[in-house]
């Protein structure tokens, strides 16, 4: 039987990994709104206009589900780990407390404003309330990613009778990963966003709706897509630099580099072995992780052999290394050769489009692969080098965490299901062939009369 | 009230106060929203979509005064939620099912395929009424100190019940005043079913917690508290009467000052949620452990306070425009 940790560790893993697909979302997406709105305000083109409607209903559904299991997060840190609470509480808190207080201010409130407003308040007002969504959920997002780089890369802190006490909040707040991280999760935001978009906007061109909003929706996500994959990678290269002054033990597992050397090598693909402390069918590149990591040919990496045991399990960072820089890649190509179709000939080939519709989705899996790489990569500490994450368990038997983990399991496969395939199913409903304004086909909206 | 005075401890009682009004707010706000969930069955199609549209705008903030109060109680009390939520488990998986039920339902019953309604339109129904049933028991045993005896569940399975039909009573409530014509009409009648089971939760509540607890007993009925505290119980008591006479009054004759059932409630609710507060002070986990004991570090505390006091008075401020914006009452109109 699987040991409480082992089910704690998938319950709480199952649960953010379904919470953090639609803030990924929802991130850019609001800003995207943004940018549609100012445009329309601006042109008062109805392509514009048209655009944000369709785009804000999505906006809406991934927020109900954000939110949805943003509250099931705030009760998991209570019921899996209440360790986690008890020993760096003093830090947590606070952090916690803004994020909740910044969500709950500037989104939840102005919301209601920018979905069932349009027509109740004032352009103006309207256009503010969306931009305050906007802000809100960038501000959210900028305390939990500080609350999480704090947990990679604790300071600022002194431990008094094995309870952390703040020492220094600005040390705190800008701790050393902080910024890295902050803005890796951003791009990874904007790129998810840019790939839906142009996803959907490849399924509603291929099914043969050439409205002018579909194609500047392309154009959004792909232009987009172009500029910013570039920068992430520089960005990712930069915070694996960072990792590897701060959290050597995650990097010799992102690497595979069981015992320390000088001039190692990429391994583009391979097998962990944890038993015999090696790799198999390794495909590689001579040098090149050293070159990358150390900028030197021959620079010295440690292994895995000098950490006494306190290392991840390599296999699950290994693998979602490169699945997310393998995804990263490929949007590179795709987005650049789209920009290039797209500039010079204002419209995409089928086979293409074809493409960029499977990948629709390609941003939530590279996000997620970097999401586990780098929390399963501080394994075995909750909080590295303070807390472990077997000493912040709670004492849930195995059979309750066994019975309520199957119903959050199926109850999240069955809700992305259905996301995806409403998704679908809305670009569908909008797609007018004729290329003429689309007709009226949303369902009664319902809206009080002032 | 001595250790209040000692300037250093009155972070946590401020912690427990804001706590307890985010509750209370969620309380009410997200109790007319199941309310009208659970009353979602009863209505016709047509009605159904009224029904949802009425609290359309208004659903997402006021589920996340859920996530203020769960938030205080995690980042002020970290103690108290890790054991309260420990000895909850179950009922709190169970009510955050229902929660992701409803709030899917609600988007996924407009944008998904007509033919899907239906079934969305079941989720939302019986999330709601899953996620007040589990509210309830959970109040329930927290009244009863969380031990799991026989009589206990039974308790806590009549307080779940009683919960639900205080958030039917509010949902119907809320209904009167934001429908008209015929869905008004039926809002009466269920509001007059709710009332009842309502009342009977109240007086099980509120005879039970003194019962359990000598100490609670005497904040209650030692004198002079006896006499000064009797408005509490006696003005509830008037209310319930004049909301019982209101709804006679509305299910046969037009309907007019709708908005009494609604601030009856409300005022139910508050008394009610007062009561038991001043039952507990000081204890978070009653008669365990203090919100002295539980709270974390004075400086933490300092900190988010300050961002809360700042935070707050623009929430509710924003709040009241925004029922300002959608008042009314509802009509279904293309977008």
């Amino acid at each position: 039987m699987i040991e409480p940790i082992d089910l704690a560790r998938i319950q709480f893993a199952a649960n953010i990994t379904f919470h953090i697909l639609f803030p990924t979302i929802n991130l850019a997406l609001a800003w995207i709104l943004v940018f549609f709105q100012q445009r329309y305000n601006k042109t008062a083109d109805k392509k514009w206009m048209e655009a944000y409607k369709f785009w804000v209903k999505v906006f809406a559904l991934s927020f109900a589900l954000g939110i949805v299991s943003g509250v099931t997060m705030s009760f998991q840190f209570g019921t899996n780990w209440p360790g986690f609470m008890k020993t760096v509480g003093n830090i947590a808190g606070p952090l916690l407390g803004y994020e909740i207080l910044t969500a709950f201010f500037l989104e939840a409130s102005f919301l209601g404003i920018m979905l069932y407003g349009y027509g109740k308040v004032s352009n103006k007002v309207h256009s503010l309330a969306t931009a305050l969504v906007a802000f809100g959920t960038s501000l959210s997002a900028f305390w939990i990613m500080i609350l999480n780089s704090w947990m990679h890369t604790p300071i600022g802190y002194k431990m008094i009778d094995g309870v952390a006490h703040p020492n220094n909040w600005l040390e705190i707040i800008f701790n050393p990963s902080m910024h890295y991280r902050l803005f890796h999760m951003m791009l990874a935001s904007s790129l998810t966003v840019s790939f839906l978009i142009a996803g959907i906007s490849c399924y509603r061109w291929l099914k043969g709706d050439r409205t002018d909003s579909v194609i500047i929706s392309l154009k959004t996500g792909i232009y987009l897509a172009a500029i910013l994959i570039p920068i992430q990678i520089f960005e990712g290269d930069a915070l694996g630099l960072n990792s590897l002054k701060y959290q050597p033990a995650k990097v010799a597992a992102i690497e595979g580099i069981w015992k320390t050397e000088q001039g190692a090598p990429l391994l583009l693909f391979a097998i962990p072995d944890a038993k015999n402390q090696t790799n198999s069918y390794e495909l590689k590149i001579p040098k090149m992780a050293s070159l990358i990591l150390t900028r030197n040919l021959n620079g010295e990496i440690k292994g895995l052999n000098t950490f006494n045991g306190n290392h991840p399990p390599v296999a699950p960072v290994f693998f979602a290394f490169r699945v997310m820089v393998g995804l990263g890649f490929l949007m590179l190509v795709v987005s650049w050769v789209a920009s290039w179709q797209i500039y010079r000939h204002n419209k995409i080939k089928d086979f293409l489009a074809k493409i960029l519709v499977t990948m629709t989705f390609s941003g939530w899996v590279a996000t997620i692969a970097g999401w586990y790489v780098t929390e399963i990569g501080r394994q075995p500490f909750l909080v590295y080098g303070i807390l472990r994450t077997n000493e912040a368990v709670s004492s849930v038997s195995q059979k309750m965490l066994a019975s309520t983990l199957t119903i959050y399991i199926s109850l999240y496969i069955a809700l992305v299901t259905f996301y995806i395939s409403t998704i679908f199913y809305m670009a569908r409903k909008a797609i007018n062939k004729e290329g003429l304004q689309p007709p009226a086909v949303t369902p009664p909206v319902a809206a009080p009369k002032i | 009230m001595e250790h209040i005075i000692n300037n250093q401890n009155w972070l946590p009682v401020a912690f427990a106060a804001i706590m307890g009004f985010a509750i209370l707010v969620y309380v009410i706000l997200d109790g007319y929203d199941l309310g009208v969930g659970i009353l979602l069955n009863k209505a016709d199609d047509f009605e159904k979509d009224l029904i949802i549209a009425s609290i359309g705008p208004f659903w997402d903030a006021n589920e996340t005064w859920l996530v203020l109060g769960v938030g205080i109680l995690l980042v002020a009390f970290p103690t108290a939620h890790g054991e309260i939520l420990t000895a909850l488990y179950l009922p709190t998986t169970i009510m955050i099912f229902g929660l992701i039920l409803r709030g899917v339902a609600f988007d996924f019953r407009v944008k998904a395929q007509d033919n899907h309604k239906k079934w969305w339109n079941q989720c939302f129904f019986i999330g709601s009424l899953i996620a007040a049933l589990a509210q309830g028991y959970m109040l329930g045993m927290y009244i009863l100190g969380f031990k799991q005896q026989f009589e206990n569940v039974l308790f806590s399975l009549m307080s779940a019940v009683c919960l639900a039909a205080g958030y039917c009573l509010i949902g119907s409530s809320w209904l009167i005043m934001k429908t008209q014509d015929q869905l008004q009409r039926k809002a009466v009648l269920w509001a007059n079913t709710s009332l009842k089971f309502a009342a009977l939760g109240l007086a099980l509540v509120s005879i039970t917690t003194p019962l359990i607890s000598t100490r609670i007993f005497n904040k209650w009925f030692s004198m002079p508290n006896f006499i000064l505290l009797l408005p509490i119980p006696l003005f509830t008591v008037l209310i319930l009467i004049i909301l019982y006479f209101t709804l006679k009054h509305m299910k046969n004759n037009n309907i007019s000052f709708a908005w009494i059932p609604f601030t009856g409630s409300v005022t139910i609710f508050m008394l009610a949620f007062n009561g038991l507060c001043y039952s507990f002070y000081p204890y978070i986990i009653p008669e365990k452990m203090t919100i002295w004991e539980a709270a974390s570090a004075d400086s933490s505390l300092m900190i988010i306070f300050i961002g809360t006091i700042i935070v707050l008075p623009c929430i509710i401020g924003y709040t009241f425009f925004s029922y300002k914006v959608f008042w009314g009452k509802v009509e279904l109109k293309n977008d």
